[in-house]
């Protein structure tokens, strides 16, 4: 059954992220990111995270990729121009990006030790999760808190109405 | 019915997974040319690292693998929340999203 689950929503996964990268209309791409969202969800819940599991279906997939399809058909993102990119792109990232994915595969496959995952695991409880998270860790969680915060007030200042500029987006764009 | 529950999966296999997600984030920031689209591919890679994360967690009963995770999501939603309002911000002075044509910091 494990195995089942794995290697579908493994697949779900890989299908996603790929679909990502061969469409050309950013909606798209954001809706397959999605599923690759909730697939990894589904593995989380798999490897007995059910927290993050329920955090990753709320923050991911819900609240992050609401921003961004909001804003994909807030700026109506056209179709994607196909251009070469760059040449240091060709001839260094993908020669690297196969190195490094060589490299980490040959590690994983390479150390012993590593256990295996069955459904009969048990999961960790959130009461668990909890109770490190607001003893050990409460000064990481209050900073996070203020970073969000900071976070927010920089979205509006940066997307806010620019008073310099009171004509915005509508002159540039043509009214639309 | 019994054995069929008690399949069990390597954690090796997820964290090829991770690996693959990972690198496929990369290259499609490498190969886009959509400013939202390049922004998606680093999410990929974040959902990359986390499985990443939850498998040692697995692997080593330890809670704070976990916790880890759960810092990663709050910093990549305030990431996405200041990082969508620049690609709003750029889009008012140029009117693009085509990385080719934002080639200036200054707006």
């Amino acid at each position: 059954m494990h195995l089942i689950l794995f290697l579908v929503f493994a697949g779900f996964c890989l299908v996603g992220a790929i679909n990502l990268l061969l469409q050309s209309h950013p909606i798209n791409s954001a809706l397959s990111l999605i599923v690759v969202m909730v697939s990894l969800a589904v593995l989380y819940l798999l490897l007995g995270a059910e927290f993050l599991a329920a955090a990753q279906v709320i923050v991911y997939a819900g609240a992050i990729m609401v921003l961004f399809t909001f804003v994909i058909m807030l700026l109506n993102a056209s179709r994607e121009e196909r251009t070469l990119g760059s040449r240091a792109a060709l001839r260094v990232g993908f020669p690297s990006v196969v190195a490094i994915l060589a490299i980490i595969a040959t590690v994983i496959l390479h150390t012993q030790g590593l256990g295996v995952a069955r459904l009969s695991d048990g999961i960790t409880s959130t009461e668990e999760l909890s109770a490190v998270l607001f003893t050990k860790l409460l000064l990481p969680f209050e900073v996070t808190s203020v970073l969000i915060l900071i976070a927010i007030l920089g979205a509006v200042a940066l997307a806010g109405h620019d008073a310099r500029d009171p004509q915005g987006i509508r002159e540039r764009t043509g009214g639309k | 019915m019994n054995a069929f529950f008690s399949q069990e999966v390597p954690l090796s296999w997820y964290l090829l997974l991770s690996a693959v997600l990972f690198s496929l984030g990369v290259v499609g920031f490498l190969i886009k040319r959509n400013l939202i689209t390049i922004f998606m591919s680093i999410e990929l890679m974040l959902n990359g690292v986390n499985l990443s994360f939850v498998t040692f967690a697995h692997q080593w009963h330890a809670v704070k693998g976990q916790i880890f995770v759960f810092f990663v999501m709050m910093v990549a939603a305030a990431e996405a929340a200041v990082g969508l309002a620049i690609i709003i911000a750029v889009f008012r002075a140029r009117a693009t999203l085509a990385v080719d044509r934002i080639d200036r910091m200054k707006l």
